[in-house]
């Protein structure tokens, strides 16, 4: 269990912002569900609930989704489920169960760049950028790469676009990690192939996403992705599954999610 | 610190540390439906809601839920009670330690869903675990409670 200090609720970003960066311990407080699994002693602990951070809205051709939006609201929104075959909502529902994905966020997922983290493998799939309070706008990508630092994940953007997107993934049990999870997309000519849960965090196979963009899909295209990918992404072994079975897995994933894909486009 | 909420339709003003968590907050005033398990936020145990949303109190901060809507099932015993009553004549209660919760999440279900389908029941209430009666006489209590269908 963690341990604070103190807490604030402030009403203001750069009031939080100010806090987190006061000293080397404070943090913010996402959903809690992972934080309270550790022994983090937290100076102060800065929770965005006052700062109206809990919202899904289209506006210009994009989805924002707030850093404090639960889960669960990204399962149910009407426009998550219409948009891009309903990946991101695909990507959620399964984890743990109603009361857990009522309390955890979306910005607590992203930030913390979890490796076993579901969202993150669906979202790579599409076009989002995250939204920093001090950092700015980047794409996702690019955000995962950089050093953890201190910041505030103020929002997701997500360009609404014709993109068709899938989401697969397997678990040893219902409410469990995912051993491994897999996102396809394809946008006009466009393939993106990510893997997460490898165990480490989820990364797009862009060689064998241009591959696959290059034929035509073809059966024998399809399986040549699929081990392409296996090939370029690194696996590693924890306890819920060794680097070869998530090698193994990776390729059974990545067909049937691109097959998945394919299904969509002819409907 | 000290917060207020309304607690089961009643206004009530807590001291509580700034890092203690509802489901403590709640049995520390005599609300002993909320039970503590698996402290890992997976069980469903210590459901209760959250302006009408099941959620775990082993998980949500009691300071986050100043000036909210606090339900637990003392605030809801009449409906409670008569699911229960469906339970225990399918034969699904035995050691009731996760009733509560599981009601809960029911009731939250009932609310939620219209005509929901057995795979939608199912699903909703995957995060309710139980280890002595198994599932089967909760899935036919909750159909025959909700009026759907046996199959």
């Amino acid at each position: 269990m963690f341990s604070l200090n103190d807490l604030v609720q402030p009403e203001e970003l750069e009031t939080a912002y100010q806090i987190l960066t006061d000293k080397r311990n404070n943090t913010i407080l996402g959903g809690c569900a992972f934080l309270k699994m550790g022994s983090k002693r937290i100076g102060t602990a800065v929770d965005l609930s006052n700062l109206k951070l809990s919202y899904i809205n289209e506006t210009d051709g994009y989805i924002e989704i707030g850093s404090m939006t639960s889960l669960r609201e990204l399962e149910t929104h009407p426009l998550l489920k219409e948009s891009f075959n309903g990946v991101l909502p695909k990507s959620v529902r399964n984890i743990i169960g109603v009361q857990f994905r009522n309390c955890v966020t979306v910005g607590a997922s992203v930030y913390a760049k979890y490796g076993f983290s579901d969202l993150i493998t669906a979202l790579l799939v599409l076009d989002t950028e995250v939204e920093l309070f001090k950092g700015g706008r980047m794409p996702l990508v690019d955000f995962l790469k950089r050093p953890k630092g201190k910041d505030i994940l103020v929002k997701l953007w997500i360009k609404l676009d014709n993109c068709i997107a899938t989401y697969l993934n397997l678990k040893n049990s219902a409410s469990d990690y995912s051993v491994l999870n897999v996102a396809v997309s394809k946008l006009d000519e466009r393939w993106t192939i990510v893997v997460g849960a490898r165990p480490r965090r989820a990364a797009i196979a862009t060689n064998a996403s241009a591959a696959l963009a290059k034929g035509t899909q073809s059966a024998a295209e399809i399986e040549d992705a699929a081990q392409k990918t296996a090939e370029e992404l690194s696996f590693g072994t924890n306890m819920r599954g060794t680097a070869v079975y998530r090698k193994a897995l990776c390729k059974v994933l990545v067909k049937r999610a691109i097959m998945e894909v394919l299904r969509c486009k002819s409907h | 610190m000290q917060i207020t909420l309304t607690l089961n339709d009643k206004l009530v003003t807590w001291d509580v540390d700034k890092d203690e968590f509802l489901a403590d907050t709640l049995r520390s005033h005599g609300l002993l439906s909320v039970k503590k398990a698996c402290e890992t936020s997976c069980c469903g145990l210590c459901t209760v809601w959250l302006e009408g949303k099941s959620i775990l109190s082993c998980t949500v901060l009691s300071v986050r839920v100043h000036g909210k809507k606090i339900t637990t099932i003392e605030g809801v015993s009449r409906e409670a009670e008569e699911f229960a009553r469906v339970l225990t004549a399918e034969g699904s209660e035995q050691c009731g330690f996760c009733s509560p919760g599981f009601i809960m999440n029911v009731l939250a279900m009932k609310n939620e869903l219209i005509n929901p389908s057995e795979e939608e029941i199912i699903h909703y209430l995957t995060g309710n675990l139980c280890r002595c009666t198994g599932y089967m006489g909760q899935l036919r209590a909750v159909k025959t409670y909700l009026g759907v269908a046996q199959v």
